[in-house]
């Protein structure tokens, strides 16, 4: 495990059955304001996560991102969540302000928030398939519609 | 933990997905409308249930859900809201975006540490060079390089970011006079912002979307005479601020539109995670230049600038005396620019000098390599936040070792401070809307990013 892997940030781990208690114990630490809160998809992560060795990596991790007025610090908390139970409590009650990024991270990666206000997709249509920043989400491309053939000069 | 997956998906199949819109009363939970009316903040269930039912709880035939936007010249772009109104009375408030949304962060991750800043600059393209200068520290400090950038560039550096906050304010100032039928302060704003921007294109060759901070320092070194220009513009604007003092800040009509307007209180705003001009006009002097001083900051003079009402008129004042003090830095950075490298002699992210190119093979691959393959940052993940005129822009980006990130995640001001827009709005007046939109100077290219 690199000793500098946060690059000497405070990062805090926890599992998800701990997440609200962590979080409450960080805001009563008078971390008061949600700055971040958004999440990565390690599936196709190559190196070393280095996580300690009681967090169980799995494919996505919340990362919060909580600020102190008062001390002017900030801690980063990151959160194992596996694929096939995608869910993590919503910060909602505690933070307002994490509203708008739960739901970004909802239709970015997939990843449901229990008890969330609002449960929707924010940035892609309501009818979107699929969940864009996941690593195995397809690029692919738009079929070309118009083109010109250079040989024959005939477009079409 | 209730919602598992596989319900998720299926209800995602069959077309049931949620509707991002605002739903008529009837069709809302009590908890819903708490919400939605702004009495869900820091409260919890069992204090929202004791506040018993709203006060103002019109059946559905009494009120109106109207669209405002995304096509609404006020909107600053394509915000959409849908607003409940009761007569003039705007009773709920719902900001509906993505209609910008081109998955900058996704293509981020394609793009080399070398190309990002051509990415991220275009998502708040009113202060480009502050999403530059966050994207470039952020990689700095994932590369270990952040102590060593060369004191001109890390000078430099200030003296763009802050010449990029007045130009950001003066646009402000003109379009939040034009949203309020001040027609001339639009002209006048766009005038001065139009002043720096022509700096900017004669240091960097473009007015906008410059990709001129780039992790390691800058692309290239200041111009001749733009000591001069620089001293031009200081020169210029103060007598234009005095200008736009007599024509708004004293007159009647403007006070009277905007003072008690889109009220908002510390409490709330910190809640929200609201930061920049919207947090300091609560009275919080919370500005990152001064509280987690980045740059060189900490050498310069300058006075964050706080509201008391955290109204409209507080937030526009703020942003007219963060000018001056812009103007305070710009100053002292001039008197204290030193001279030497204004990008770091690393050679692992900066390319050799254009004319060791034409004498050495060996450049010429090194520069081939950096423009192509990009340089290699170490794993981890790192989350840096700076001031952008907007309020706190943060950058996390996770590297997994290769020459493009991971995952890079850019924290936009505009889109966490758009969510404060039901709770100012709420039991204001429909005219008001306009003013409160644009007191939050959102930038919708950050918003959808």
């Amino acid at each position: 495990m690199a000793a500098d892997y946060g690059r000497e940030q405070r990062v805090v781990h926890c599992t998800r059955t701990e997440y609200l208690a962590t979080v409450r114990s960080l805001l009563a630490e008078s971390f008061s304001m949600c700055a971040d809160l958004t999440a990565v998809d390690y599936l196709t992560y190559a190196a070393d996560r280095s996580l300690p060795p009681e967090v169980a990596a799995e494919r996505f991790e919340v990362v919060v991102n909580l600020l102190s007025i008062e001390k002017r610090e900030r801690v980063r908390v990151r959160v194992q969540v596996p694929v096939d139970d995608a869910t993590i409590p919503s910060l909602f009650d505690m933070y307002p302000g994490s509203e708008a990024m739960e739901r970004e991270v909802y239709d970015m990666f997939g990843i449901s928030f229990t008890d969330h206000p609002d449960p929707t997709r924010i940035l892609m249509p309501e009818d979107w398939d699929g969940f864009p920043l996941r690593k195995d989400y397809d690029q692919g491309s738009i079929p070309v519609q118009f083109s010109t053939d250079f040989a024959t000069g005939s477009s079409r | 933990m209730s919602a598992p997956t596989t319900d998720i998906l299926a209800t995602i199949e069959g077309g049931n997905e949620p509707e991002q819109g605002l739903k008529p009363r009837s069709e809302l939970t009590a908890r819903e409308l708490m919400r939605e009316v702004g009495a869900v903040l820091r409260l919890s269930e069992a204090e929202v249930a004791k506040l018993g039912d709203i006060p103002v709880d019109p059946a559905d035939d009494q009120t109106m859900i109207i669209n405002m936007g995304p096509q609404h010249p006020s909107t600053h772009g394509v915000l959409r809201l849908m607003l409940e109104l009761q007569g003039e009375t705007v009773l709920r408030c719902k900001p509906i975006i993505g209609y910008l949304h081109t998955g900058m962060e996704k293509t981020g991750e394609a793009l080399t540490y070398m190309q990002g800043g051509t990415n991220v600059t275009r998502m708040d393209y009113v202060s480009p060079l502050n999403n530059e200068l966050v994207f470039s520290m952020a990689t700095e400090k994932l590369l270990g390089i952040e102590n060593e950038i060369p004191e001109r560039a890390v000078w430099m550096r200030m003296l763009l970011s802050e010449l990029n906050r007045m130009s950001s304010h003066l646009l402000f100032l003109a379009t939040n006079g034009m949203d309020l039928g001040a027609v001339s302060m639009m002209i006048y704003g766009w005038r001065e912002r139009e002043e720096v921007l022509r700096f900017f294109q004669k240091v960097t060759g473009l007015r906008m979307n410059h990709n001129f901070i780039r992790p390691g320092g800058v692309a290239a070194d200041l111009p001749e005479g733009w000591r001069d220009d620089v001293l031009r513009l200081l020169e210029l604007i103060p007598p234009r601020l005095e200008e736009y003092d007599t024509l708004m800040t004293g007159q009647p009509i403007w006070r009277e539109r905007l003072q008690g307007v889109g009220v908002i209180t510390a409490q709330e705003a910190m809640a929200l995670g609201a930061t920049g001009p919207i947090l300091r006009s609560t009275g919080v002097a919370w500005d990152l230049r001064r509280e987690q001083p980045y740059l060189h900051y900490d050498e310069v003079e300058f006075d964050v600038v706080v509201g008391q009402y955290g109204d409209c008129f507080d937030r526009y004042s703020i942003r007219l005396n963060e000018v001056r003090e812009s103007m305070r830095i710009v100053q002292q950075v001039l008197d204290r620019m030193p001279g030497g490298d204004y990008r770091i002699q690393n050679k692992k992210v900066t390319p050799p000098p254009r004319v060791r190119i034409n004498q050495s093979m060996e450049a010429l691959i090194h520069h081939f390599k950096i423009f192509t393959e990009g340089f290699k940052v170490p794993e981890g993940e790192v989350y840096v936040a700076i001031e952008s005129p907007r309020g706190e822009i943060g950058c996390y980006i996770a590297s997994d070792g290769s020459a493009t990130p991971y995952r890079m995640h850019v924290r936009a001001p505009s889109f966490v401070n758009i969510q404060c827009l039901p709770h100012m709005m709420h039991g204001g007046l429909i005219a008001d809307a306009v003013a409160i939109i644009s007191s939050i100077d959102p930038v919708l290219g950050e918003v959808d990013r």
